[in-house]
């Protein structure tokens, strides 16, 4: 059963993609970039991997569908169609795909105690991070006492994004409000 | 039992997509979004059960919850057009026609 389910939500990923690929109304692309985004979470929940499915639901059925249609509103939805080198494409996503189905072919087994992922630290975290950390979840005292520092790198990294959509955004609405100050009629910017 | 649920609501999230794909509507595919969201609700849901592990009932209750949201600001967007604080597109839309038709 749970081979078909995940044949299935995987055929409707397929046919989701192929559409956005085809559609040229791209506000449609964007309400098919959430359908996109919620089949990744059911997939990811299917998989156990309940946390990310999570981030996939809000993050991307939630937000990037905002902010996509901000995004058209201020640069129009339609897709100009220009003449493409196909083949290149073709070759690199081929390619592309074979090196991962090959690096993935080498991964362990979903739960073979003898993976990596179980063998080394595993066995400290479920034991002793309780008294070493005083933390109950174990995911916590990973993220925010065992990789530390890592987890300050992250917040670095999302700070500094932040920073710069700060700048973005602020530069726009300044630009919108002497617009509309100004006249109705909105040149293009 | 948990089996039949699961299969209907594949079957009614490749109906939602369809549609989706098919349009021809704005409005269509938005109903289409929202309906594929509640179907992933209920799916994970399900699913729980089907597993024997019924812990992410809270969780799709949170999708639930965002589901909601994000329908709600997407109308809020085509409705007014607010969103961005865009004149263009509004203008756009009222030359438009404000069809939403596909291509």
């Amino acid at each position: 059963m749970e081979f078909f389910v995940n044949a299935f939500l995987l055929a409707l990923l397929a046919a989701t993609t192929i559409a956005i690929v085809r559609m040229r109304r791209l506000i449609a692309t964007t309400m098919l970039f959430g359908i996109f985004s919620l089949l990744m979470a059911a997939v990811f929940v299917v998989l156990d991997a309940v946390d990310v499915a999570f981030t996939e639901a809000s993050v991307g059925a939630g937000i990037s569908t905002i902010l996509m249609l901000a995004t058209l509103a201020i640069c129009g939805a339609k897709q100009e169609s220009v003449p493409r080198k196909q083949l290149p494409a073709i070759i690199v996503v081929v390619v592309t795909g074979a090196v991962l189905l090959w690096g993935v072919s080498g991964l362990p087994d979903v739960g073979d105690p003898t993976a990596p992922a179980t063998t080394h630290v595993y066995k400290r975290y479920v034991e002793e991070s309780g008294t070493e950390i005083g933390v109950p979840n174990i995911v916590t005292s990973v993220l925010a006492s065992y990789r530390g520092y890592d987890t300050l790198g992250e917040v670095a990294v999302i700070f500094t994004a932040g920073l710069g959509i700060i700048c973005l955004i602020g530069a726009g609405t300044g630009q919108q409000r002497r617009r509309r100050n100004g006249n109705d009629s909105g040149d293009d910017v | 039992m948990f089996v039949v649920v699961t299969v209907a609501l594949l079957v009614t999230m490749g109906l939602a997509l369809a549609r989706a794909i098919v349009g021809p509507t704005l409005y269509d595919r938005i109903l289409a979004v929202n309906t594929f969201g509640t179907k992933t609700v209920l799916l994970i849901a399900v699913y729980g059960y089907l597993t024997e592990r019924p812990d992410f009932v809270d969780i799709a209750l949170v999708y639930a919850l965002i589901n909601f949201i994000g329908t709600v600001a997407v109308l809020k967007f085509f409705e007014s057009g607010e969103f961005a604080h865009s004149w263009r597109e509004r203008r756009e839309r009222v030359e438009a026609g404000d069809t939403g038709d596909d291509d």
